[in-house]
């Protein structure tokens, strides 16, 4: 038996399952002294209060939502929200970032010190201070309703959101949206296809230009062959405030302003340190073949530099995940609000309701993880 | 063991203690209440100047401490959002929970807690602009209302707007700073509250006199204090500490005369006072513990007056909290 212990290996082994059991046991005694004190005090437990009548309003809902609905339709109400401020968020928070980190290497003085300015004075400051900042700057500069700015098109903005008119889905609304789809899937495949052009006979194609005019004209020739008849629903001052048409409430864009703003700073920094990174004979050998700035950048630094980028940037995507639940500050019905919120204090079972909101969380962040876990496997350097 | 396991054990050993023994128990050991309150709100729960405590609220927790220790400053404050309160008061963190919180059936039945009394008969109402024009509730079909967030708040709006087959677009806030920044910037046209909060809030908008609060009260909404359930000897003190308030000033009783009246031949005071009787150790209390109450905090109407009464900021009549022999709602059981 001494001699067992004696040895290293099984030394090695029974203190980690010593390790495991007390973690366990302690895990364990948490658990059940929580059960324990829960029921003394007579507080009720389980999940069937989502199925309890909810009886508030929910007035910026994806889905159809009355007071009538239940616990376990606003906490899919407050997902949705969550997910949309977060898929909205990284997609601008992306294009943001891009741009800055790029702008930050530029040889024009004014515009690397601009890049610079802008993602040392808000990579430093609290995202909750700036998503207040921003929320009470749009509601103090904007008008009332009865003073609405009004743009071209029957857009208003006002203190209460930003209204756009709506379409109504007739014959040709559906045309319209059916070319772009059209349009986006082509684009997807013409990049594709030049890729692989220059790939084996070095040749360009000019694909944002061809892109982009089909984005312009497929359109417009689907909105004639539809029978030209567009039918909007536009938003119009009733009573108190704006009726018809889609509204974009303050709190959506201020949280989701901010929480651009402030993500895009370290996106930036993540794609200006990936450039750099990117050794310098590799831009030399690149302009000796007579590659164009824009050439350079885009078929030799951009590829090499994405590369070094992206884990970073996943990191960052989780942050702006994880930074939406401050919408509670501003309140934007998202899950912290209605679920956390709300939910929690008509039905007080904090336990519970932490536990699911938890869960959400962590599984948005696992699942946006693995997708880019899975892109990040795809553009490593295949070698051959 | 390695320094690992040891530490564990240790740690278990640790949470393994756990306190059992009565509130009232826990309350005499450590000297002081532990006491929920908002911290924020006028007339309520208020730090004033000087970091000192004052309000209807604060006023409860002091007459505990008054009744169980013999010393209302021996109060710990705890100041506690509408979400925190609840798990605070579960978790044992506060002895009681003295916040505006409204008596229901949920919160008393399934939250684990006993409501201890209604120190604060109130009801939701609506504060608009005056110049919207609006003299009414009924006509604020359409409107944009401020709420903030964890209160019924939500559910009785919803209900009112419903039954009287109106519309509404709602914002809820977490903090009640943000609902008055919202409200004060346009971005709603209401802003709903219990109506002692709403006259509370009025006083801290820059321009407090184009703010009108409607006459309908929406909701019935008893505010009053709450203990944790199973802990019937505590209850009965929380319960009798407000009672013996609401006694006092139906006898007379003041924190001015309460000295003279020791003496007095009414056999209601002689017992309310400890001079004849064994109310109080009938309760685990001192003889004196309800002088205690009436000498350093006051009888309810004292509380009421300087608190939230019309020489206040707040300007509330008794109304519903005035004494049952005065056409309110506020009445004690017998002392005796």
């Amino acid at each position: 038996m001494l001699a067992l212990l004696r040895n290293q290996k099984v030394r090695g082994i029974l203190f980690q399952i010593l390790t495991i059991l007390s973690v366990v046991a302690f895990l364990w005694y948490i658990g059940d002294n929580t059960m324990t004190n829960i029921e003394q005090r007579g507080i009720k437990t389980g999940f069937a209060f989502l199925d309890g009548t909810a009886g508030f309003e929910i007035d910026e809902a994806p889905i159809s939502f009355s007071s009538s609905d239940t616990y376990g339709r606003v906490f899919l109400v407050g997902l949705l929200n969550t997910l949309i401020v977060t898929f909205v968020g990284i997609i601008f928070a992306t294009i943001l970032g891009l741009l800055v980190g790029i702008l930050r290497l530029s040889k024009n003085w004014l515009i690397r010190k601009i890049a610079t300015a802008y993602i040392d004075i808000f990579r430093n400051i609290p995202i909750l201070l700036q998503i207040l900042f921003w929320y009470n700057v749009v509601l103090n500069a904007m008008p009332s309703p009865k003073q609405s700015l009004e743009f071209v098109g029957g857009i208003f903005v006002n203190n209460r959101g930003l209204y756009i008119p709506k379409p109504d889905m007739n014959s040709t609304t559906i045309f319209v949206l059916t070319s772009l789809a059209i349009v986006f899937v082509s684009i997807y495949l013409l990049n594709k296809w030049a890729n692989k052009r220059q790939e084996t006979t070095g040749e360009d194609f000019p694909v944002i230009i061809v892109g982009f005019s089909a984005l312009v004209l497929v359109p417009i020739v689907a909105y004639f062959i539809g029978g030209a008849d567009f039918n909007f629903d536009y938003p119009a001052l009733r009573g108190f405030n704006f009726q018809g048409g889609k509204t974009i409430s303050p709190e959506f864009l201020a949280l989701t302003f901010a929480l651009v703003i402030y993500t895009a700073t370290f996106i930036a920094e993540a794609i200006r340190s990936g450039i750099e990174a990117v050794s310098k004979g590799q831009k030399e050998a690149a302009a000796s073949i007579g590659l164009s700035g824009y050439q350079a950048l885009k078929l030799v630094v951009l590829p090499q530099a994405i590369r070094i980028a992206i884990p970073p940037v996943i990191n960052q995507y989780l942050n702006l995940a994880k930074n939406s639940s401050l919408a509670a500050a501003v309140g934007y019905p998202e899950i912290i609000t209605l679920f956390a919120g709300i939910t929690l204090n008509q039905v007080g079972q904090a336990i519970e309701i932490i536990a699911i909101t938890m869960l959400v969380y962590l599984t948005i962040s696992l699942v946006v993880s693995a997708l880019l876990n899975w892109f990040n496997h795809k553009m490593k350097i295949k070698e051959r | 063991m390695t320094k690992f396991t040891k530490l564990s054990l240790a740690a278990l050993a640790l949470i393994g203690m756990s306190a059992t023994a009565g509130t009232l128990q826990d309350v005499q050991k450590a000297g002081f209440v532990k006491c929920g309150v908002d911290g924020g709100l006028p007339g309520f729960s208020e730090v004033v100047s000087g970091g000192v405590y004052k309000g209807i609220d604060v006023d409860g927790c002091r007459a505990m401490a008054a009744s169980v220790l013999g010393d209302a400053s021996k109060v710990k404050y705890v100041n506690l959002n509408s979400k925190e309160r609840f798990a605070a008061l579960q978790s044992g963190e506060i002895d009681i929970l003295v916040r505006n919180t409204t008596w229901t059936n949920t919160r008393d039945a399934a939250l684990g807690f006993n409501f201890v009394a209604v120190n604060f008969y109130d009801g939701q109402g609506f504060m608009v602009r005056k110049k919207l024009g609006v003299k009414s509730a009924l006509e604020l079909d359409g409107a944009s209302v401020c709420i903030q967030t964890g209160t019924t708040t939500e559910l009785n709006v919803a209900d009112y707007f419903k039954a009287n087959g109106m519309k509404y677009k709602s914002i809820s806030y977490d903090s009640n700073d943000q609902v008055l920044a919202s409200y004060e910037s346009g971005r709603c046209d209401v802003l709903t509250s219990d109506s002692s909060q709403l006259y509370g809030l009025r006083t801290k908008l820059k321009d407090s006199a184009s703010h009108v609060v409607l006459p309908e009260i929406i909701s019935k909404e008893p505010l009053g204090p709450v203990v944790r359930q199973g802990d019937d000897q505590w209850f009965n003190i929380a319960r009798w500490t407000f009672n013996a308030m609401v006694s006092a000033e139906e006898n007379g009783l003041t924190s001015k005369n309460v000295d003279s009246m020791k003496s007095s031949k009414n056999p209601t005071i002689r017992r309310i006072l400890g001079v004849e009787g064994k109310l109080g150790e009938n309760l685990g209390l001192s003889k004196d513990w309800a002088y205690n109450i009436i000498k350093q905090v006051g009888n309810y109407g004292e509380v009421f007056e300087r608190n939230v009464g019309l020489n206040t900021p707040l300007k509330i009549a008794r109304g519903l909290n005035a004494q049952w022999k005065n056409g309110g709602l506020q009445y004690s059981p017998p002392f005796r």
